[in-house]
């Protein structure tokens, strides 16, 4: 009992560290989108400002319970995500509390939160909310399909869904990530991740200038505060769930930084030079060449 | 351009043709030949564009005087006929089956001077001003300074410069 | 009183909005109901004045909310022209907070910028009851003061405090970006000496806001507070 007790507080002091990390993470890159243009950029404190603001406006408008549940699910989400991913390989007080068949619920994690939202968001009563979600949604659903099956072709690869395992197995040399044993998954789960942090060429459904912000149009005061937290949360799950799968997982909170902020960064590498995609574009750019890596990723291993 | 005229002479009753210059001629029609002379002219000379409906109140004739452009985007001539119709009682017949959009700038002056035009779609909906019961504004009768004052609240202090004034006193300051 | 009754009753009639009218209608079990949409459907809450919390905290909330100020992205006169060249690299405005937001949920500041016509007005009003409090209005161009080049037209209100509450007024026609930046520095420092309070003062004086907005906006087709 009380070792379980000071493993939950292990674990909301790495929740802590990683959610104010996200928010550093995501104010450095939009500085470094806005020297890219040519501006100075926002302050780097700017992401606390904003949610201090959020969270103490004075009124708020609810909807009905639904309404309310709809960030919840998706700080549920993104939460759930964390717990289960080991953070520090090879600590013990850091690595959460990841088990052996973890792998299968990270993904379902992922699907649950956006999932929830949509519920919230619908129950707004905003007809744009409405077209938002079903645009998050359709996008959503084939931006999954390469991550899969670059995941199932590591389980075959490695022979078992634990992370900690996959990490420990890529342990030694550089020459033993996944990024180097296994480069079609590789290659099929980061154009994946294209999708997943919603950066141009897929950012339409959150884009303030299309129909307005989609999904999270009414939500406003702290409903958007916990939107705004779990996103700086899941930029570095997500991140670190790619790290551990493909880049050899880290042994201190300095290489988890630096590998995350990479990885962060290969998305908006991208974005920043790319055009946004209609979603009809958006759903068939994955089921092409994506689909087809991931494909092959998974027969070269059967 | 002569030859046009001429032809609209010999069918119609035509008065006061004025040559602004080489291509473009104003000339004023009688009220109930005016859409007919309309017709003719985009059917037969070949004035398919239509430019431009607008309204002059001759509050001392008592008379709103319509103004048809017309334009032939073959030869580049322009055609101005002008229509004279009763102030106090304002209907003129309607020209929308030649043009779509004539429609609209009926319903503008409907709206902005009272012009009746029979069976032109969508005639009575409120066109810029929603609300609106007093008469309509553009006409020269209505005061459009006192009716702001009255009715927005102006902020008192308020000053102006009348540049001819302020160049008299500068430049003639013993004159009166 | 009977003809002034029914005189009103006629000017009412005449703006009110088809959907807004009494009439019986199907429901959805079968049977005939009368609804009455302005009863009905129209919420009739008022506003309600919310209290700043003690001192010290309101400081530091104060200070936050200065530090960043979301814009509601919605140009209502010609001044909005000014807007845009505001995120350029030019004059970012990005490095002072002040960020655009496409709805009136989501956002603290309206910027009034330029004339408003009657019908502009009616959707302001319906913006600005839509945000969250505190919220701030800064008002641009000298048609906001006193009417400006527009203050003898039949269409154009001439002062805007007299409808909502009014934060910082910046002058021009239009102003420049450098004036406009100059503006918000104003907003910041009033925000932060506790003085913009406009949410309270919108609740306090409600009912004469409510009668001036309703002297010139004659077809009132809202409830009275479109929260």
């Amino acid at each position: 009992m009380n070792q379980t007790i000071i493993k939950l507080l292990y674990t909301l002091l790495g929740l802590f560290i990683v959610l104010n990390w996200g928010m550093l993470m995501g104010a450095t890159m939009r500085k470094i989108v806005a020297r890219l243009a040519g501006r100075y950029g926002i302050p780097i404190y700017q992401p606390w400002i904003s949610l201090i603001n959020l969270y103490t406006k004075r009124t708020s408008i609810t909807h009905g319970m639904m309404f309310y549940l709809g960030p919840v699910f998706r700080l549920g989400g993104g939460v759930g995500m964390f717990l289960f991913i080991p953070m520090i390989f090879g600590s013990e007080h850091f690595s959460n509390f990841s088990w052996s068949g973890d792998l299968v619920l990270i993904l379902y994690f992922q699907f649950f939160g956006m999932l929830g939202m949509a519920l919230g968001a619908g129950e707004g009563g905003h007809p744009y909310s409405i077209i938002g979600i079903s645009r998050g949604l359709a996008q959503f659903t084939t931006v999954e399909i390469p991550m899969t099956l670059a995941v199932i072709s590591i389980a075959i690869q490695y022979n078992t869904l634990s992370i900690t395992e996959i990490v420990a197995a890529q342990q030694g040399s550089i020459f033993n990530w996944t990024l180097f044993t296994n480069p079609l998954a590789t290659a099929a789960a980061m154009l994946s991740l294209l999708g997943i942090f919603r950066h141009a060429p897929f950012n339409l459904v959150k884009a303030p200038n299309e129909i307005p912000i989609g999904p999270p149009t009414e939500y406003h005061s702290s409903f958007l505060g916990v939107l705004r937290t779990n996103n700086a949360i899941l930029h570095v799950v997500e991140a670190v769930l790619f790290m551990n799968l493909f880049f050899g997982g880290a042994t201190n909170w300095i290489e988890l930084i630096v590998k995350s902020f990479f990885i962060y960064f290969w998305s908006v590498f991208v974005g920043v030079v790319s055009p946004r995609f209609r979603i009809e574009q958006s759903v068939t750019w994955f089921l092409k060449i994506p689909l087809v890596i991931g494909i092959l990723a998974i027969i070269i291993f059967i | 351009m002569q030859k046009i005229i001429d032809k609209l002479n010999t069918i119609f009753e035509i008065s006061d043709i004025i040559e602004d210059s080489s291509n473009f001629s104003f000339l004023t029609c009688k009220k109930e030949q005016a859409i007919s002379m309309i017709t003719h002219l985009r059917d037969i000379e070949g004035f398919s564009h239509f430019v431009i409906l607008s309204v002059v109140d001759w509050i001392e004739d008592e008379k709103f005087q319509l103004t048809y452009i017309l334009n032939n985007p073959d030869k580049k001539i322009d055609i101005a006929i002008r229509v004279f119709i009763d102030r106090n009682n304002p209907i003129m017949d309607s020209a929308h089956h030649l043009w779509q959009h004539v429609a609209t700038y009926q319903r503008e002056l409907k709206e902005m001077f009272g012009i009746e035009f029979p069976n032109s779609p969508r005639l009575n909906e409120s066109f810029i001003l929603e609300g609106w019961d007093n008469i309509p504004p553009m006409r020269r009768d209505f005061d459009t300074n006192k009716y702001s004052e009255e009715t927005f609240f102006p902020r008192e202090g308020r000053t102006t410069n009348d540049p001819s004034e302020y160049m008299k006193n500068k430049l003639y300051p013993d004159e009166k | 009183m009977s003809e002034n009754d029914n005189k009103k009753k006629n000017t009412e009639d005449r703006f009110l909005a088809e959907e807004n009218k009494q009439r019986i209608v199907i429901s959805p079990e079968g049977e005939e109901i009368t609804i009455n949409p302005l009863e009905d459907y129209f919420c009739d809450e008022r506003p309600e004045i919310v209290a700043p919390k003690n001192k010290v905290v309101e400081k530091f909330l104060n200070w936050a909310r200065a530090e960043s100020l979301w814009v509601l992205g919605f140009g209502t006169g010609c001044g909005s022209i000014e807007i845009p060249p505001l995120l350029t690299p030019r004059f970012d405005a990005f490095r002072f907070g002040v960020q655009m937001r496409p709805t009136p949920r989501q956002s603290s500041v309206i910027i009034i910028s330029g004339y408003l016509a009657v019908k502009t007005l009616k959707r302001v009003i319906r913006s600005y009851e839509q945000m969250q409090s505190p919220k701030y209005v800064i008002a641009l161009g000298s048609c906001t003061i006193n009417g400006g080049m527009y203050y003898d037209s039949y269409n154009t209100i001439n002062r805007l405090d007299y409808y909502i509450p009014v934060d910082t007024y910046v002058t021009g026609c239009m102003p420049r970006p450098e004036a406009l930046l100059a503006g918000f520095n104003h907003l910041k420092e009033r925000i932060k000496a506790g003085k913009a309070e406009g949410a309270n003062e919108y609740a306090e004086k409600f009912d004469w806001y409510k009668a001036n907005q309703k002297k010139i906006i004659k077809d009132w087709n809202m409830p009275d507070y479109n929260w």
